[in-house]
């Protein structure tokens, strides 16, 4: 039957298809057509994804490797042994379906409500010839076999950032400047971490010697796999087992044995599990071996397992795919000579090896998922307009670190150091974004610092080692950050059309000529917001479920998958296996706990301002409900931000026990993140979710309590504009005034990076350039040494030389001449006298012979 | 009869000849020097007379019949040219006719 999986090409094409028809069939559709495109493709791979979603689920998640014919040589340097050999393979596992029902459910919501949004503006076509592109290239990473397909993925959804972005380049004035800035400035620090990126990819392939995560038919996580197929134990069971005793232990007489030989020096990791390794024909004192499988010789197994016909197609550890080779080289003892990597002058070890390549993957990350330091593009990117923001800069896009670092799980559980440091940067950035967060003024500034901090916790989740953690994390959010996104959309929208709406009506009795307000009204500027509840109530009470789920209020999305993160932190900081991840663990839960806090204040803080008290514009006085193209996504997506977060219910947690799997999410995850069968889920901590909840409670009255009925507009400054209690204030001035200028990191950066570089490039203008070049190096040496030359050239030479000998001929011929002339005296008796000398000398000369014949 | 040499002769036509040609190269009158130069022709006149009575050949004498024809072309010639030059420079010395000078 034909297997769902093999549609994944389909998902690629079809959004690729929809852009290549608007690009150029776009103006001519006009905008409608080429919304419902758009949407259609994006429709069209949810369901896709959806079929994909379900066929593994059925089949316990078992990864399929796609590989279309047409596309096996994609990159087929040298011939056989020394060839470089990377195919266009996909990989349609768990992970990657949930990537995929993320990318593609959100996305289609988005491309329905850019139908609304995007209405009347003259190029809409090309937005969403844009929206596909980016929808292709973000699949495009998700479901690549091997880095480089990722990172094609990767560099294409940084184009289609860097163009959406900069959606509005050609707004008049200043506003279109800084549009294109920030996306130039998207692209640049993406860049950077694209160099780390490109770094560890090419440790991996230089240590590996390939790219792909898993060879095809290589298994993911063979125990798993082996207890699916029915054979070898429950790797739950097992684990638990492990550290008790082994006798029970009789499920299959191979699997069990191995087990019980290697139990005894590892803590059951499987991931330092040699037997798994013993399968694949490598030289090995004793029993198995290779071509077990053929003579099904050992304890009597009657037939092979999946897994083990499967390893045991490799006859070499070389043949795995990165992840594979990197488990079996660390199960290598120390000082064993096939442990060193070689980098031509010197040899590394491959443990240190594999944190370096792990450093860099995470700088990539950063980039591109907003950490620090890389993070200062994301507010910036509000600039574009608000469905890019929600579906690049909220849901998918930055979500691309994230799923990097989890594709690398196994990468990041060898290198604990490394998990440190991402732990450490994820904590740092959650807080360093919450505390922002609460300084702005720009509905779409809040968010983006929130999306900052929100990308902090799935990182940090990700440092500590929960993965499932992480991901749900990413699901929820994605759902519940493109709702508020959108919803923020929605308002600036209805702000914007009360804006015109008073304007076009004129001014009641109001002396101001209609252009001045235009240039300074900021639509986005919540201090011209309020009193917007009862004006728009779909977007408020979609916008108030998003913000509970955000908060992590109870049995809100947010909630499960924020508390997992936290009592992983909690359990790691208590039990952790050593003293880094112990201290991990704690910086973790600490950071996070603030933040946690930071984010139910400021967005209480936003809630008010924008959609409570009174409305502090006739703009927002006259705002109203968006188009059903926009509500009934944000419809959707409040829904979903309800219930998405029940699909991984820690045990536990009373009231839902009955009625749904527990931890369903953590077990689809299992086949394709190895290290969840390792760290068993945990349960539900009741006492640590009371206090995240009594921290969320406590932080939204303390909100209410400052910005309540219209506090935040007690004085104007001098636009007119309101001022911040916290600002008012003496005791936090100077704190809220640090979070409003953005905790001055563009400011450093453009102290250390921008400030150089500008003088860098001054002096060489300045100074260089013009002074030094064009004045004097042209003047001196170029001008000078060419009229030099040419002096040279015309004294000398021409008049010199060349006029000299012309003219010396005549002055010889006129000197001989002149001489000569005297003998033209004029006197006729010189003439006879001349005559008589010739004749004497004809005379002489004719009897010459005679004469001297004579004498 | 021969009892004069004819050294005698060609002594006499030689002296003849330098007067001739000194009083051609020295004069300055125009017409002396037109008679210098007679007496040059004569001189040759004489030492041919003088050869052909030696040898006893007329035609010596013959050629100085024409050398004499030639002399008095010359002078009418000669003459007419000194009053055409006389008529433009009022004047016959020849040290006053140098307008074709280098």
């Amino acid at each position: 039957m034909l297997s769902y999986t093999q549609l994944i090409p389909l998902v690629i094409l079809i959004p690729a298809i929809g852009s290549f028809i608007n690009l150029f069939w776009g103006a001519k559709m006009g905008e409608r057509a080429a919304g419902y495109v758009a949407s259609t493709a994006a429709v069209l791979t949810f369901i896709i994804s959806v079929l994909i979603f379900n066929y593994l689920n059925a089949a316990h998640g078992l990864a399929v490797v796609i590989d279309p014919p047409i596309f096996d040589s994609w990159i087929r340097i040298g011939s056989d042994h020394l060839a470089l050999e990377i195919p266009w393979q996909f990989r349609v596992d768990s992970l990657t379906a949930v990537m995929l029902l993320v990318v593609t459910g959100v996305g289609s919501l988005i491309h329905i409500y850019s139908i609304g949004y995007i209405h009347g503006d003259p190029k809409a076509t090309r937005f969403f010839a844009y929206l596909n592109l980016f929808l292709m290239f973000m699949l495009v990473l998700v479901t690549g076999n091997n880095y480089l397909m990722m990172f094609v993925g990767w560099e294409g959804v940084g184009v289609c950032s860097f163009l959406l972005i900069g959606y509005w380049w050609d707004k008049k004035g200043e506003i279109g400047w800084q549009n294109g800035n920030a996306a130039r400035k998207a692209m640049l620090l993406n860049r950077v971490g694209d160099f780390g990126l490109l770094m560890g990819v090419f440790l991996i392939f230089w240590t590996f010697g390939t790219l792909n995560y898993y060879s095809p038919g290589e298994e993911a996580n063979p125990p798993l796999q082996l207890y699916y197929n029915g054979y070898g134990p429950n790797p739950h069971e097992t684990h638990s087992a492990e550290e008790g005793d082994h006798s029970g232990e009789e499920s299959t007489g191979e699997e069990g044995d191995t087990h019980g030989e290697e139990s005894s020096d590892d803590h059951g990791s499987i991931l330092t599990d040699k037997a798994l390794f013993s399968r694949i024909n490598l030289p090995q004192a004793g029993e198995e071996g290779e071509g077990a499988e053929g003579e099904g010789g050992h304890g009597g197994l009657p037939h092979p397992t999946e897994a083990e016909l499967n390893n045991s197609l490799f006859t070499d550890y070389r043949q795995l795919g990165v992840f594979g080779q990197a488990q079996y080289l660390m199960s290598l003892p120390e000082g064993d000579a096939g442990r060193l990597i070689d980098f031509g002058s010197f040899q590394l070890d491959i443990q240190i090896v594999i944190v370096m390549i792990v450093l860099f993957l995470l700088l990539g990350a950063t980039g591109k998922s907003a950490q620090i330091p890389l993070f200062v593009w994301l507010p910036d990117a509000m600039a574009g307009p608000t469905p890019v923001s929600a579906l690049m800069h909220a849901a998918t896009m930055v979500t691309a670190g994230v799923y990097l670092l989890v594709r690398s799980s196994v990468l990041l559980e060898l290198a604990p150091e490394a998990k440190f440091v991402i732990a450490v940067i994820g904590a740092a950035t959650a807080l360093v974004g919450g505390f922002t967060a609460l300084g702005q003024w720009d509905v779409k500034r809040v968010l983006a610092y929130s999306t900052v901090s929100q990308l902090g916790f799935m990182v940090a989740a990700v440092g500590i080692g929960a993965y499932v953690a992480a991901i749900f994390h990413l699901v929820t959010h994605a759902v519940f950050k493109a709702l508020l996104f959108l919803g923020s959309g929605s308002v600036i929208h209805g702000v914007e059309h009360g804006h015109h709406h008073v304007h076009e009506h004129g001014h009641h009795g109001d002396a101001h000529a209609g252009e001045d307000h235009h240039d300074d009204f900021d639509p986005q500027d919540m201090r011209n917001m309020g009193g917007l509840a009862g004006k728009m109530p779909i977007t408020f009470l979609t916008y108030l479920m998003g913000t509970f789920a955000l908060m992590g209020l109870p049995f809100f999305a947010g909630f499960w998958s924020k508390d997992e993160i936290l009592a992983h932190a909690f359990h790691e900081a208590l039990f952790g296996k050593s003293a880094l991840s112990v201290f991990g663990g704690q910086i973790v839960f600490g950071l996070l706990i603030v933040s946690a806090g930071f984010t139910a204040f400021y967005m209480w803080r936003q809630i008010q301002m924008v959609f409570f008290g009174t409305p502090r514009s006739e703009a927002a006085d006259h705002a109203p409900e968006s188009v059903a193209w926009m509500t009934v996504p944000l419809i959707i997506l409040a829904i979903g931000s309800i219930f998405v977060g029940l699909v991984n219910i820690p045990g536990g947690a009373i009231p839902f026990t009955w009625f749904l799997p527990l931890h369903s999410f953590g077990h689809f995850l299992e086949s394709s993140i190895p290290s969840v069968t390792a760290h068993p889920p945990l349960d539900f901590n009741w006492p640590l979710a009371i206090g995240a909840t009594a921290i969320a409670f406590g932080a939204i009255f303390l909100s209410h309590s400052i910005y309540a009925g219209n506090k935040a507009v007690v004085s104007r400054d001098d636009h007119n504009l309101g001022v911040d209690p916290l600002y008012k204030n003496a005791a936090t001035r100077q704190a809220w005034s640090f979070a409003n200028a953005r905790v001055k990191w563009d400011d450093f950066y453009h102290a250390i990076f921008l400030r150089p570089y500008e003088r860098i490039g001054q002096f060489l203008a300045d100074v260089v350039d013009w002074r030094f070049l064009h004045d004097y190096f042209h003047d001196t040496v170029i001008k000078k040494g060419f009229d030099g030359i040419a002096s040279l050239l015309s004294n000398p030479i021409d008049v010199g030389i060349i006029d000299g000998t012309v003219n010396g001929v005549g002055k010889v011929v006129k000197f001989f001449s002149g001489r000569a002339r005297g003998i033209q005296t004029g006197y006729v008796r010189t003439y006879a006298v001349a005559l008589l000398f010739g004749v004497v000398a004809v005379i002489v000369l004719m009897l010459a012979p005679l004469l001297l014949n004579g004498s | 009869m021969n009892s004069v040499p004819v050294e005698a002769f060609v002594a006499l036509s030689f002296v003849l000849f330098i007067l001739g040609a000194l009083g051609v190269l020295l004069r300055k009158n125009a017409i002396l020097i037109f008679m210098s130069v007679e007496l040059m022709l004569n001189a040759a006149n004489l030492a041919l007379v003088a050869f052909a009575r030696q040898w006893g050949d007329l035609n010596g004498q013959i050629f100085v019949f024409f050398v004499m024809t030639v002399a008095a072309a010359e002078v009418a010639i000669g003459l007419a040219l000194i009053v055409a030059i006389f008529r433009n420079k009022q004047s016959i010395n020849i040290d006053d006719l140098h307008q074709m000078e280098g």
